[in-house]
């Protein structure tokens, strides 16, 4: 198999600050939605919360750190299953 | 480019799909089985599934010029019915013997149940029995992480699976390193909102260098993008890619995780 190349350098905020400034809106557009009518209280509102500010961190781990925040830190598998989807954020 | 799509629920898709696939430079498609979006209500259900994807779907993607080939098993959603599950389990050897059968998959974990599990390492054991490749579907969102290591611990009771044979798939930017640094394949899915983007795949290829990695789309009854590894390959490009690693992460890995199936080939 080929051996890896690591690509050529290239612009990224040309490449991707657009629409990482589309989905930013995006997100305080929801906020300020779910706030005024009430509902900042609901625990998926809370986990988004928890997870902007570690948008905040110095290290380039942001995107796994907000998937650590939302995950289900628990180790032993449950008694049974009670739904078949999922949520997006772990109800503690 | 020519790719390869590791994991399409092709069962799901109109024949207009495998076209535009086959346009995009599509030439393998492979599919494991999976939830059908309803609990089948018996193990007929399940017999006549296997023989649609071991026989029906490889000449439908033909008429196109694609291979098709899949993998077989009773998924994590339906697994918590364990005596569904066992007639199921029952059924697969019979359709192994088959061409285009590359192993068990996608099997699993969805909600991280007791059952799950049970079911999970009764596949595993079959795939041990019948020295089949894994395919293995890790849980969604919330339920991910905890699934993926619930997964990694359990392997480590089959001695005689080989991590180099087993591909643990939807991995994302928390797991990835946990796969990968255990020997084990990983498959990134490109999905809308629940999985991962192109851009999000490429940021986690270019930090493992690409290695034992294959992107897929699981293109299924969800929306979901049937072309979604052709452009996530148009927008390695715009990040600078070489068209040789390009290669490297849609045919070449593929070719070389399923080519230790002796069913598989590819020219």
């Amino acid at each position: 198999m080929s051996t890896w190349t690591p690509p050529s350098t290239v612009n990224l905020a040309d490449i991707g600050f657009m629409d990482a400034r589309s989905k930013l809106i995006d997100l305080a557009a929801f906020l300020d939605r779910v706030q005024r009518a009430g509902q900042e209280g609901d625990f998926r509102v809370q986990a988004l919360q928890r997870a902007i500010k570690l948008l905040d961190a110095s290290q380039p781990q942001r995107a796994r750190e907000v998937l650590l925040s939302f995950s289900d830190p628990s180790t032993e598998p449950i008694a049974k299953a009670t739904m078949q989807g999922a949520i997006g954020a772990f109800k503690p | 480019m020519n790719y390869i799509e590791p994991h399409g629920h092709m069962v799901s898709r109109t024949t207009d799909d495998y076209e535009r696939m086959a346009l995009a430079g599509c030439r393998a498609i492979c599919e494991p089985a999976f939830w059908a979006g309803f609990d089948r209500a018996s193990a007929a259900g399940f017999y006549d599934y296997f023989r649609q994807i071991t026989d029906y779907e490889p000449k439908r993607a033909a008429k196109f010029g694609i291979q098709h080939y899949c993998w077989l098993c009773i998924n994590p959603k339906e697994a918590e019915d364990t005596k569904l599950a066992d007639e199921v389990i029952a059924l697969i050897p019979e359709f192994l013997k088959r061409p285009g059968v590359l192993g068990i998959g996608e099997i699993g974990l969805n909600k991280n149940s007791r059952n799950e599990l049970i079911i999970f390492e009764k596949h595993v054991q079959l795939a041990q029995d019948h020295q089949q490749l894994v395919l293995i579907h890790t849980p969604h969102l919330e339920d991910k992480l905890k699934g993926t290591r619930l997964i990694i611990d359990s392997l480590k009771n089959f001695p005689k699976i080989d991590p180099r044979r087993v591909i643990i798939d939807h991995v994302e930017e928390h797991t990835i390193d946990a796969v990968l640094d255990a020997g084990f394949w990983a498959g990134i899915t490109l999905y809308p909102e629940s999985k991962c983007t192109p851009h999000r795949a490429i940021d986690m290829l270019e930090q493992r260098q690409g290695e034992r990695i294959w992107m897929n789309s699981a293109c299924d009854w969800g929306i979901s993008d049937p072309l979604a590894v052709p452009k996530t390959v148009q927008a390695m490009r715009q990040r600078g890619w070489s068209e040789a690693m390009m290669q490297k992460i849609v045919w070449e890995n593929p070719r070389a995780f399923m080519g230790q199936s002796e069913k598989f080939v590819m020219p």
